[in-house]
């Protein structure tokens, strides 16, 4: 159970990195940490104590083995998270092209 | 039932085919889009016509053969060839609208690419029957959205993108916990079967936690009042073929078909629910028409039109009789076809007077009557005058409120109504009718040119004549089967199981 609890703190820490920072790369970072709380939490419920891997051979019985979707599952969402992650540095390094700056509350032409 | 997949291999495919030719092969981008648009819109009528035939009005597709809940499954109801026919009906025009809109920017062929990738996620969403499935097409459209906000690479263009794509991926991942969480407690995937196991279980405390993330990340998606933040930055900095396609059917399918596919088909509508989703409607119907009147920027204007106008889509969603919901069904129809028409209209209106502000523009309805004539239809439209199919589903909102006892909700949705009236009024009216200016009248016509027209003059026809969609042998058929399927609930799951044996 506390495993779960420190995977949300950790989601909650994301979250807070996200809404506090001012920096547009601590803010992707945040991002990232956010995903890999969400992915550690998906890989954390397929879990079995003692669990073995879920490889099937002939002599062996479908018995204790990690549940296996929720790997392949987080797979996919690392794959999401680096396309994310990649556009969004792309878009910042472009935002610091226009503006000199990383630093959010100088990047205000729009009005919200 | 093999035409199923083909909604996401046409769309995935001409992504893929203008990504190769379109770089060394000018117009080949334009062909293979609009082409692909087009039987992508062929095909919707035809499932919409297959699953008339079909007993029981219920298709579902086994992907790679394999037996659901085991493999993936994709799910044709009543509501998906609804879903299917307004998006790809909206795509097709906007995509026939690009072929000269885009050709000042460069690159046209990575906007079509793009473009096509944002319309396979949305097609993706709408057909699929499997709950991470959804969360990875959702990923696709928002994605490709992400990089069309960015796509003209100004600096608030940068930015708006930027802080679509935070807030955004921030919401992705509340749904992609809200999934973990749901995976294990019903230890399957599939909807239906979710559905299924979420019943024999009885009700359980995570419930309420599940749709509280879902309901944030889904209506961040749908630019629901505390979320909406991103919306009026992001849908104005877009080009305008892709404002109308953000605006018109992207916040529809991304937020609102997903939420009401999870929260009437997999969770079952619960009182605590739906005084939420109402609370939320009415925040959003106010709050956007109340913000919607200090703009003076046309596009800024629309989209916080938006705003109000997805509160009366989940309004009459959330109040849960079946008129309401075939009202709310028929609300979104029209305003993905008024609201993409006014933002196509915005994109002629910025190319031609070189300005997106209200205050520089008159007499538009003289200069160019095309324009002029079909903002006027899709401003009433919205503004719900009688004929036009705005009024219609308006109507059937404020009725279904009075019928449900809901005579407050009622109250506030004219009142909304009346707002909308008063803020297009004052913005739009001198823009149009203005008569003051010293411009050139000729040197404007020249720049719309016939095939933005044609989709223009396409999208006011449809929403003078949505309205007939309510008679009964025309549309009627097509709304109330729609509709039955949200009313119906969770005997969605036996009805797919009953369509597998």
């Amino acid at each position: 159970m506390l495993t779960y609890f420190l995977c949300f703190i950790l989601f909650s820490i994301g979250v807070y990195c996200v809404l506090r920072k001012r920096n547009l790369i601590k803010i992707i970072i945040g991002l990232g940490i956010i995903e890999y709380a969400g992915n550690l939490f998906f890989a954390l419920i397929g879990y079995r104590t003692e669990g073995r891997s879920p490889i099937l051979t002939q002599d062996q019985a479908i018995k204790n083995m990690v549940d296996p979707l929720p790997q392949a599952l987080v797979l996919t969402a690392i794959v999401i998270g680096l396309a994310v992650t990649a556009l969004m540095v792309a878009i910042a390094i472009r935002i610091y092209e226009k503006y000199g700056t990383f630093d959010i509350t100088k990047i205000n032409k729009l009005k919200g | 039932m093999t035409v199923v997949p083909f909604f996401i291999i046409v769309s995935l495919g001409a992504a893929f085919l203008i990504s190769v030719f379109g770089k060394h092969y000018k117009r080949s981008s334009d062909y293979l889009a609009n082409s692909a648009c087009f039987i992508l819109l062929a095909l919707s009528l035809y499932t919409l016509n297959l699953i008339c035939k079909t007993p029981n009005h219920i298709l579902v597709y086994r992907v790679g053969g394999w037996i659901p809940p085991i493999g993936i499954s994709m799910v044709i109801d009543c509501l998906t060839p609804f879903m299917l026919i307004t998006v790809n009906l909206v795509a097709f025009l906007i995509a026939i609208y690009s072929i000269n809109y885009m050709e000042r920017y460069t690159d046209k062929w990575k906007f079509y690419t793009l473009f096509m990738l944002m319309l396979a996620g949305m097609n993706g969403i709408i057909i699929t029957g499997d709950i991470f499935n959804l969360f990875v097409f959702l990923e696709i459209a928002a994605i490709s959205s992400y990089a069309l906000v960015a796509f003209g690479t100004e600096a608030e263009e940068l930015e708006a993108s930027f802080k679509y794509a935070v807030m955004g991926s921030v919401g992705s991942s509340f749904i992609l916990l809200g999934i973990a969480i749901l995976y294990s407690y019903t230890s399957t995937l599939n909807m239906a079967d979710m559905a299924k196991a979420i019943t024999q279980k009885g009700p359980a405390k995570i419930l309420p936690f599940v749709s509280v993330l879902f309901l944030m990340g889904f209506g961040l998606k749908a630019a629901l009042v505390p979320f909406h933040a991103w919306l009026p930055d992001a849908h104005p900095s877009a080009p305008a073929p892709i404002s109308a396609m953000l605006s018109g059917v992207l916040i529809k399918v991304l937020g609102i078909y997903a939420l009401s596919r999870i929260f009437f088909n997999v969770f079952g509508m619960s009182q605590a629910v739906s005084r939420i989703f109402i609370i939320l409607a009415i925040a959003s119907m106010v709050v956007g028409s109340i913000l919607a009147f200090g703009q003076s920027d046309i596009k800024r204007l629309f989209a916080y039109s938006s705003i109000s106008q997805i509160g009366y889509i989940v309004l009459g969603l959330a109040i849960g009789t079946p008129l309401s919901i075939m009202g709310g069904l028929f609300h979104l129809f029209n305003h993905s076809i008024f609201k993409s028409l006014l933002f196509l209209n915005s994109g002629v209106i910025e190319h031609s007077i070189g300005t997106r502000d209200l205050k520089k523009m008159s007499g538009i309805l003289y200069k160019m009557p095309v324009t002029g004539y079909t903002t006027l239809i899709g401003a009433l439209s919205i503004c719900g005058i009688p004929p036009l199919g705005g009024f219609w589903s308006k109507l059937i909102i404020i009725f279904a409120c009075i019928q449900a006892n809901h005579p407050v909700l009622a109250l506030i949705a004219i009142f909304v109504s009346i707002l909308t009236l008063a803020y297009y009024f004052k913005a739009v009216t001198p823009a149009l009718f203005g008569r003051e200016d010293g411009q050139d009248y000729k040197s404007f016509r020249k720049k719309a040119s016939w095939a933005m027209n044609a989709s223009m003059i396409a999208l006011a026809t449809l929403s003078i004549i949505s309205g007939l969609m309510l008679v009964p042998n025309l549309g009627a058929g097509l709304l109330k089967d729609a509709t039955s399927v949200l009313a119906n609930g969770i005997s969605y799951a036996n009805l797919v199981f009953e369509a597998l044996k």
